[in-house]
């Protein structure tokens, strides 16, 4: 115990360092980042890219960046999901705790602070290229300058990856926050699957994380990213979530809200070749005042692309959801065909849904639609249920996990939508006890 | 394409086209008793209310919403930034004659009878309106309605006249439906508003015939600012219609309204908008409806022409059972951008509404969908339904869609759909297989997209829509 209690300072309040051992364009990048962070202004009333969303949340200044991680055994211990993966990192407030990896030759897996180091003008060719377009410019400058790790991997051509790598992302301590960054790159026609899982070491501390994703997947390869958010409740998220889809790739990105006080997503796919190919998907069941607040931009640059996006919330509680989408078609980007589906499944009287899809076409040849609706489970679906033996609150649940598996079923793989059901159905037997 | 070398339309057809393009293009020389100048201050309001010897009420009113204008920041973060070139310094806030509005033709200036007439006014008003009001300018130069209805006890008059005259009616409505500090435009309207109608309907009239007035604006820079409440008492019902034109000046023109219509327990209320502004017309235009319990509101509206229209028709469902209703038509042609949707605000158990919006973008013309639906927590048994459909025709066309629904609780239900398609390849040819060339193909096409819509219009309004719609295709393909 040390002799005067010390307060961490707020992460506010100064610079972060850049470690000694990264390479100087990337200490000149987070010190340009920290200057953007404190020139940004935060968000506020009147923003479109925060109509409707809680301002109260954004008060960060509580949290501190921590090195200390108590039972680090244990987190490494509590990290599995996916039977034998391909690979899998274990982090705890950024820090590398495990890894192991029987990845084939060629391919580049490795904590990014490793990256930067070894591979370091790859790392800077790719990373965080693209400006932030969802409202959050000024948190995504906050992660870049705070950033110090997360997870590099770069897939030479033609390399296919069997299996899944996993990277587990841990909050310990109270107070922390932390800044995890994921960067993929795909070679043409090569084939990969990494799965971000966000969670904290107990489900009394709040915490913070900002997290960054940055995919490119080149052309013919195929790039599915999933994003498992299963934070304690006391935690803020915002993840921010960058996709670009070259010439006949196929990128599937994934996000499954189950924790978190207050969580934002935002993801952008840009469609940058014929034939690419996008899906955007998402569950998520808030409960007790759960807010997530989520923006998602389907970006058609180039012609004959397609985008499908498929968000579904069930809520519970006094629970609130925020979908605002938007798919942007470019002049010229003739032969676009893009969906957008946002479905509100209320599972309570209080809960509170707000759906903005939009549209905005520039090209002509195009196929768009989007849809969006709010409604409860009818009395009839119970009844049905009922009328077979099932109590009324075993059917809505049952209602609620099959709207969601909807959504599960399109990852196109039986393990991994299996380990997405288990973090689903967690969630339901907490909802089930009334406990957090 | 042009009509003229289509030669499957006979002689009389093409005429009747010829004079249509060309309908709402003309004006005469500018004669004004009361001219309040260009630029707006203090002075102009009281000028204003001086000219019309208004009570200190309605002074004090628009002084206020005067403030209330300049404080408020163009909505340019959201809408287009088009609007920052509206050059308020250089609008004509109030033009007038002098004179009161006749009730007979007759008595009308004859350059002003000679407008109503090249647009088809009187004619009308013959055929199937139950009562006309026509305006010039800031005043209306035309008002009257039939004999029988004021025997019932129906007003139509001016708004001027509603807030002099009946006072008692007008002053509790007035700027309730829409507060001055609403937006931007509704405080200017607030400000300098003159013209537009006051109509009460009594207690279980139902008028079979419908309401409608004109909106002529003849003089360059000059801003129109009409005002118009409507309140339909216990079981009335109305229906009200408005049309607008202007010449093509070569200089931006201003045209802000507000539109209140309060439905009364069980009241009915229609309003229609066939609005055909020429393209340099900045359409700024509030309306929004009351429904109390039982009550239905219902804006069906059109708009073919204008250079910048923004105006998203609302129905806040107060009472029970209330239900709403937006029915829209936007074509927007190169230079032009039809920002429109609707506001649905449900206040009340048990109340429907209902939005359906079908656009088409020509040439480089810009259509927009901004929408709100909104279903507070404590209400049960609400139900909104929203379908938008865009429409593109050539390549540089452009078309948006904006909504935003907010639903808390669970005994609600939304459903929102968009769609965006073009003409297909194969639609035309089948077509052209048959005989008709390319530009008739598409107009049919077109047609048939908002055919639907088209029949919710009355009858000759419909007619009207479709000729519109078929001129202003005219050439856009090929």
């Amino acid at each position: 115990m040390p002799a005067v209690l010390e307060h961490p300072a707020s992460l506010l309040d100064s610079a972060p360092e850049t470690p000694a051992a990264f390479p100087a364009w990337f200490a000149e990048r987070q010190c340009a980042a920290w200057q953007r962070f404190l020139d940004l202004p935060t968000p506020k009333r009147g923003h479109e890219m925060w109509r409707f969303s809680s301002f109260k949340q954004l008060d960060f200044s509580a949290f501190a960046r921590s090195a200390d991680v108590s039972q680090s055994t244990s987190l490494v211990q509590r990290s599995t999901a996916l039977e034998s993966p391909a690979a899998k990192f274990v982090f705890a407030n950024d820090e590398l705790l495990h890894s192991e990896s029987k990845l084939p030759d060629g391919v580049l897996c490795l904590p990014l602070a490793e990256a930067l180091v070894s591979h370091g003008d790859l790392v800077r060719s790719h990373f965080m290229k693209q400006d932030t377009r969802l409202g959050s410019a000024k948190w995504t400058a906050l992660h870049e300058a705070n950033l110090s790790n997360g997870l590099f991997v770069h897939v030479p051509a033609n390399v296919e990856i069997d299996g899944t790598i996993e990277v587990f992302h841990w909050l310990s301590g109270e107070n922390t926050a932390i800044f995890p960054h994921t960067l993929v790159i795909t070679g043409a026609n090569s084939k990969v699957r990494v799965v971000d899982y966000f969670q904290s070491a107990n489900d009394r501390d709040p915490g913070l994380c900002i997290a960054v994703n940055d995919l490119i997947a080149g052309p013919g390869s195929k790039l599915d990213y999933l994003a498992i958010q299963a934070f304690n409740e006391k935690t803020k998220v915002i993840q921010v979530n960058e996709t670009g889809v070259a010439r006949d790739a196929s990128a599937t990105g994934f996000i499954l809200n189950t924790g978190a006080a207050w969580a934002r997503n935002e993801s952008l796919s840009r469609l940058e070749g014929e034939g690419s190919r996008s899906d955007m998907l998402s569950v998520s069941v808030p409960a007790r005042e759960q807010e997530y607040d989520q923006r998602t931009f389907q970006h058609h640059v180039s012609p004959g692309a397609y985008s499908d996006l498929l968000y579904k919330n069930s809520l519970y509680d006094t629970s609130r959801t925020i979908f605002s989408g938007l798919i942007f078609v470019d002049e010229g980007a003739h032969r676009t065909d893009a969906y957008q589906t946002c479905r509100n499944l209320f599972m309570s009287e209080d809960a509170e849904a707000n759906s903005m899809p939009g549209l905005e076409i520039n090209a002509d040849d195009v196929k768009c639609s989007h849809g969006s609706t709010s409604a409860a489970i009818s009395d009839e679906e119970i009844f049905y249920l009922r009328a077979r033996g099932i109590d009324p609150v075993r059917a809505r649940q049952l209602i609620a996990r099959g709207f969601s598996v909807e959504v599960i079923e399109r990852l196109g793989d039986e393990k991994v939508e299996e380990m997405v059901l288990r973090f689903l159905d967690d969630k339901f037997s907490h909802i089930a006890s009334g406990g957090a | 394409m042009s009509y003229d070398a289509s030669s499957t339309l006979d002689a009389e057809t093409r005429e009747a086209l010829d004079i249509d393009r060309t309908k709402g293009d003309f004006h005469f020389p500018e004669r004004h008793k009361f001219d309040a100048g260009r630029g707006l201050t203090e002075r102009t309001v009281d000028y204003i209310s001086d000219v019309k010897g208004e009570p200190q009420w309605v002074r004090e009113f628009r002084h206020k919403a005067l403030k209330v204008f300049r404080e408020k920041p163009m909505p340019t973060h959201w809408a287009t930034k088009d609007l920052d070139n509206i050059d308020f310094d250089v609008i004509r806030y109030y033009l007038s004659d002098g004179e009161k509005p006749k009730r007979s033709w007759d008595e009308v200036p004859e350059e002003v009878l000679k407008t109503f007439e090249r647009l088809g006014i009187p004619e009308q008003e013959r055929a199937f309106l139950a009562g006309v009001e026509a305006q010039y300018d800031s005043e209306a130069a035309y008002s009257n309605m039939k004999e029988e209805l004021t025997k019932l006890g129906v007003i139509f008059v001016n708004s001027n006249e509603g807030l002099k005259e009946y006072e008692a009616i007008f002053r509790p409505w007035f700027g309730k439906v829409i507060p001055t500090g609403d937006n931007k435009f509704s405080a200017l309207n607030s400000a300098v508003f003159s013209g537009g109608s006051f109509i009460y309907i009594p207690k279980g009239v139902k008028l079979k015939q419908p309401l409608q007035a004109y909106f002529r604006i003849n003089s360059e820079n000059f801003g129109q600012f009409e005002r118009t409440l409507i309140i339909a008492d216990e079981g009335a019902e109305v229906m009200y219609m408005e049309g607008c034109t202007a010449p093509k000046f070569e200089t931006a023109t201003l045209h802000s309204a507000v539109v209140e219509l309060v439905a009364l327990k069980g009241a009915k209320i229609q309003y229609v908008t066939v609005q055909n502004w020429s393209s340099n017309v900045f359409n700024l235009v509030t309306k929004r409806g009351l429904a109390m319990e039982d009550a239905e509101v219902r804006w069906i509206d059109c708009n073919i022409g204008s250079r910048l229209t923004m105006k998203y028709p609302g129905v806040i469902m107060k009472g029970e059972r209330a239900r709403g209703e937006v029915i829209s038509i936007a074509l927007a042609n190169s230079g032009q951008h039809q920002d429109t949707g609707a506001k649905m605000i449900h206040a009340a158990n048990n109340t429907t509404s209902n939005v359906v919006s079908k656009s088409i973008s020509v040439g480089e013309g810009r259509s927009t969908y901004r929408g709100q639906v909104h279903i507070p927590k404590h209400l049960k048994g609400c139900k909104n339904n929203t379908e938008c459909d865009a429409l593109l025709i050539n390549t540089k066309s452009r078309t948006d869609t904006y909504p935003a629904i907010t639903v808390k609780g669970n005994q609600h239900a939304t459903q929102h759909e968009a769609s965006v398609s073009q003409v297909s390849e194969e639609m035309l040819f089948y077509m052209q297989q048959r005989g008709l060339n390319e530009g008739q193909a598409m107009s049919l096409a077109v047609n048939g997209f908002i055919n639907d819509l088209v029949r919710e219009f009355p009858m000759e309004y419909s007619v009207e829509l479709k000729r519109l719609i078929d001129l202003e295709m005219e050439g856009s393909v090929g």
